[in-house]
């Protein structure tokens, strides 16, 4: 076995003792600890990624002596690659970009534990990632979601957090439970708890008609579990509170990342143990594509409704999340794809924009209502240009990321039949001409001179760190490049969904 | 009528900005932005008292009355989707397998194995301990730092810093009441330490051979820990066991896991042999690294315990004199 | 599919029926009640639902535990032994998210003097 075959697994196993160790550091230690961590990461999966991409297939990383019915096992192929070297890039950045609001906002005490729990949380991301295992995943996120709870309530001093908090905390518990509920069953009616294993067993036992129901069931299970997780439209409502009141590094991974990897599990299930067809043939989907659809319009409403910029970016991110379950609702591989290529450009796009949130913040005395950043991106013209970038791409203006996810969408809605077409295109036209006009109307406020310069106050100016630079520019510049280049990562998007089925 | 619509919300989307406009201005200034205040107020009135439903609509969404509507609504919605959920999982039971039968498919080859070829392979003749352990030892060992993961965050909300600000916050000096327990429980906990120490040490140390393991007799070690605590006050504990010696216990016990497991998990994927004997099925010293994860579990999971009474009861551990 | 409908119902899976029930019941309280503390108890009731369906599914009748006694294994001596793995596993985990929801709570009060849900999220909207 070649050594690079390693790296998944050295990967999980840095985050895992990553969490452990940060926690007996003094809080600065522990920063750079976790930020080498993240860069050494994001390097090994790079290796992976040109490794799986160059051999063009998939293989089966055992976790132990045992194979497949018996032993735990990952498996890492090129979109699972891929999304892992994105997941770490991203986190890395995200770190770099919030880290003095991260040392503002937690007590000082408690950094360390902030840097452990975001290790534990990308290593819970990176095994939900790449476990072939069903009830692995189920562990992971737990993980994830307890840490991802631990990474808002760090701000506990804001009673808002607090609440956030508890709320996606109690969310969190209904989707796990429903989705272990779902892993019970399936196991009960198959015996496996293996992806392959349960992909093989559901096909022989689907020949039984009795089986059709409880399927039936068990994919609608897994389907509201982590529509739950990852707050798909109904469900949604704890979202922007959770993500509206984090410090600006933690808003930043939990709708960049925390989701993504909850809506990843989903697919690789869709996928892999019932397989498209048989999904298709059950419905779910279609009820996916219209809540997806629900999503982008209703959440993009809410936001252009919204008068606090981290509000408004936490409703974005609800549309979005529409947006990738009207890409797994259309059942397609097509649809599929645009789903995959919608995760990245989002995880790309929108820590981004919480990042650039949290220094007009700061230069405008902690408040986040628009009326109080009137004028924030003339102080602060570095997070201006990456927020006007983060906004044309979330329109989906051609050059920047977005565009990628909305051509694909609209070429994989094209190709359906009937009813679903129109919705699909009627939904996304309409969310595109909601999102610029709250999107424009943010750039636009936050550019314009503020109303009523006070001459004595000192004017404000922004003071950038090293980190902050690196971390915005490397984003504007991955935009361009994912907006520009998204062939590349739609053809490793094909070839990782082909070795799926 | 849709521009109309447009302009409306658009409006009350606005609506903070203009009655936050009229702060500390010139006079001059002042009047200009009244002026402009009065107009847009007399076109919001406008708007409001035009008969269209969308704008009366959009001003009663923010009375309380909308308020108490929509959380009716909610849980009415709420008890509509847990009543759905309740039946489903019902009428889905009668359409599983059959309660106790042998020819389920649950008991296919996998557990077979487990069973039939478990003693061999792992060692352990709690072959519940061997599957968790060594079969599926990712999910244990991801269970474990769940365990942890809260330990963290658990501390992240409670901790509180001797000498930090919140020390001196009346409502948390009340919380941290330390009492003297009276000569019952006194005399009972001198009685029942040995004990319980004995126990929990015993089932840890059986986990491979019997019923029990790390997780089960961490907690009972945990909670004669506690008992320790509440009888003879927190002070004489933490002096053997402080904060510190709880932070560099879990730590040592968590990273050696992770040494341990990486190890048979690095040489199980590389095909190479792991070296390991597994020892006389039966024996204390037998069943492989099955014996030194379930201490490290056991470390773990005492501290955690511990450590999370200790941070309900007076904010975490404190270092000891 | 469709063509061959004739399949037999198990009517009689009291067990799992009974956890069903009992983790329908922890759901609607976690939702609907306002109570925090009562919301903890409904997670684990919850939980238990879900573990007392995993430890039904791997009982077989007349089987004993497996812990392998006499030196001989045979399958058809004991019971299938990964839901008992699946269910430890469980328990970890709901005693780690019960342990932080109770700190969340013991916040949540320190600040707003009251276990009422509703009424903390009114008192924090009020904050702002």
């Amino acid at each position: 076995m070649a050594a690079v075959q390693n790296f998944p697994f050295v990967v999980i196993m840095l985050y895992l003792t990553g969490g452990v160790v940060c926690s007996v550091l003094r809080a600065r230690a522990a920063a750079r600890y976790c930020l080498l961590l993240n860069a050494a990461a994001t390097v090994l999966m790079a290796m992976t990624l040109a490794y799986t991409l160059q051999s063009g297939s998939s293989y089966i990383y055992l976790m132990g002596h045992f194979s497949a019915p018996w032993g735990n096992e990952l498996r890492i192929g090129p979109l699972e690659a891929l999304m892992a070297v994105c997941f770490c890039g991203v986190m890395l950045l995200t770190l770099m970009g919030g880290m003095e609001h991260i040392f503002e906002d937690c007590e000082p005490g408690k950094i360390n534990l902030y840097f452990g729990s975001v290790s534990l949380l990308m290593s819970s991301i990176v095994a939900i990632l790449f476990t072939n295992d069903l009830f692995t995943a189920y562990v992971f996120i737990e993980i994830s979601s307890i840490t991802a709870c631990a990474v808002i309530a760090v701000n506990y001093r804001n009673g808002a957090a607090l609440v956030a908090t508890t709320r996606y905390m109690i969310m969190g518990l209904l989707g796990s439970g429903v989705f272990l509920i779902g892993i019970s069953m399936l196991y009960d009616l198959t015996g496996h708890l293996l992806f392959e294993n349960l992909g093989a067993a559901v096909r022989a036992i689907s020949e039984d008609a009795g089986t059709l129901f409880p399927l039936t069931i068990i994919i609608g299970l897994f389907s509201v579990g982590m529509g739950i997780k990852s707050a798909l439209f109904p469900f949604h409502t704890w979202l922007p509170c959770a993500h509206g009141n984090a410090t600006a590094a933690s808003s930043g991974m939990l709708s960049g990342l925390v989701l993504k990897a909850n809506v990843f599990l989903l697919i690789k299930i869709f996928c892999r143990i019932f397989g498209l067809e048989s999904i298709v043939s059950h419905h779910v989907p279609d009820i996916l594509l219209v809540f997806g659809a629900c999503a982008m319009v209703f959440g993009s409403v809410s936001a252009l409704l919204e008068r606090d910029l981290k509000r408004m970016l936490a409703y974005s991110s609800v549309a979005q999340i529409g947006y990738i379950y009207l890409g797994i609702g259309m059942g397609t591989k097509a649809g599929m794809e645009a789903a995959c290529i919608q995760i990245l450009v989002h995880a790309f796009t929108k820590p981004m924009l919480f990042c650039a949130a949290g220094g007009f913040m700061s230069v405008s005395g902690g408040s986040k209502k628009m009326d109080a950043l009137r004028g924030a991106a003339r102080r602060d013209p570095l997070s201006g240009a990456a927020f006007l970038v983060g906004a044309l791409s979330m329109i989906g203006i051609p050059l920047f990321a977005g565009f990628a996810t909305k051509l694909n969408l609209t070429l994989a809605a094209l190709a359906l039949h009937g009813w679903k077409t129109w919705a699909c295109v009627a939904a996304i036209v309409l969310s595109t001409v909601l999102n610029g006009l709250y999107y424009l109307r943010a750039a636009a406020n936050l550019c314009s001179e503020p109303e009523q310069p006070d001459p004595k106050a000192e004017p404000v100016h922004a003071r950038y760190s090293w980190q902050f630079v690196t971390s915005m520019c490397v984003f504007i510049v991955l935009n361009l490049y994912l907006g520009i280049c998204s062939g590349r990562f739609m053809d490793a998007i094909h070839l990782g969904l082909e070795l799926f089925s | 009528m849709i521009r109309n619509w447009f302009r409306s919300l658009y409006h009350w989307a606005e609506e903070g900005e203009f009655s936050a406009a009229g702060e500390d201005q010139s006079p001059a200034e002042q009047e200009e932005s009244s002026v402009c205040l009065d107009e847009s107020n007399a076109w919001l009135a406008e708007v409001r008292s035009d008969e269209g439903f969308v704008p009366r609509f959009l001003s009663w969404l923010g009375t309380p009355a909308a308020a108490a509507l929509y959380r009716d609504l909610y849980r009415v919605f709420a008890a509509v989707i847990c009543l759905t959920v309740t039946i489903v999982l019902l009428v889905t039971v009668p359409f599983l397998p059959e309660f106790g039968n042998p020819d389920n498919p649950a008991n296919n080859e996998v557990s077979e194995r487990y069973i039939e070829r478990g003693l061999e392979e792992t060692g352990a003749t709690n072959i519940v301990a061997g599957m968790i352990l060594d079969y599926r030892a990712f999910d244990t060992l991801g269970e474990s730092n769940v365990l942890f993961a809260a330990m963290c965050s658990v501390a992240i909300l409670l901790r509180v810093d001797r000498k930090g600000k919140e020390a001196n916050i009346p409502e948390i000096q009340v919380w941290r009441w330390d009492g003297k327990a009276n000569i019952y429980l006194r005399h009972a906990t001198k009685i029942l330490i040995p004990v319980t120490m004995i126990f929990g040490i015993f089932v840890v140390l059986n986990g491979h051979l019997s019923a029990g393991g790390g997780f089960s007799g961490g907690t009972i070690l945990g909670a004669s820990l506690i008992l320790l605590s509440n009888a003879f006050g927190s002070k004489r504990l933490e002096h053997y066991f402080s904060n510190t010696v709880c932070k560099w216990l879990t730590f040592a016990a968590l990273m050696a896991y992770a040494c341990l497991k990486s190890y048979s998990f690095f040489t199980g994927a590389n095909h190479l042999e792991s070296g390991i004997s597994l020892g006389t099925p039966g024996a204390l010293f037998s069943a492989g690294l099955i014996l030194p994860l379930n201490l490290c579990v056991g470390c773990v999971v005492a501290c955690t315990m511990y450590s999370f009474y200790a941070m309900f009861r007076s904010g975490g551990i404190e270092d000891g004199v | 599919m469709g063509s061959d409908l004739s399949f037999s119902l198990n009517l009689f899976n009291y067990y799992e029926a009974v956890s069903m029930l009992i983790f329908g019941i922890g759901f609607t309280v976690l939702l609907l009640e306002n109570n925090l503390i009562k919301k903890v108890i409904a997670l684990n009731l919850m939980d238990t639902g879900t573990y007392l369906f995993l430890a039904a599914k791997g009982y077989v009748n007349g089987r004993a535990a497996p812990i392998i006694t006499d030196g001989a294994a045979q399958a058809e001596a004991y019971v299938n032994p990964v839901p008992a793995g699946l269910v430890l596993t469980g328990i970890v985990v709901s005693v780690s998210m019960t342990a932080f929801l109770l700190a969340l709570t013991v916040r949540l009060f320190l600040r707003y003097h009251t276990l009422n849900f509703d009424e903390i999220i009114r008192l924090s909207k009020k904050e702002e």
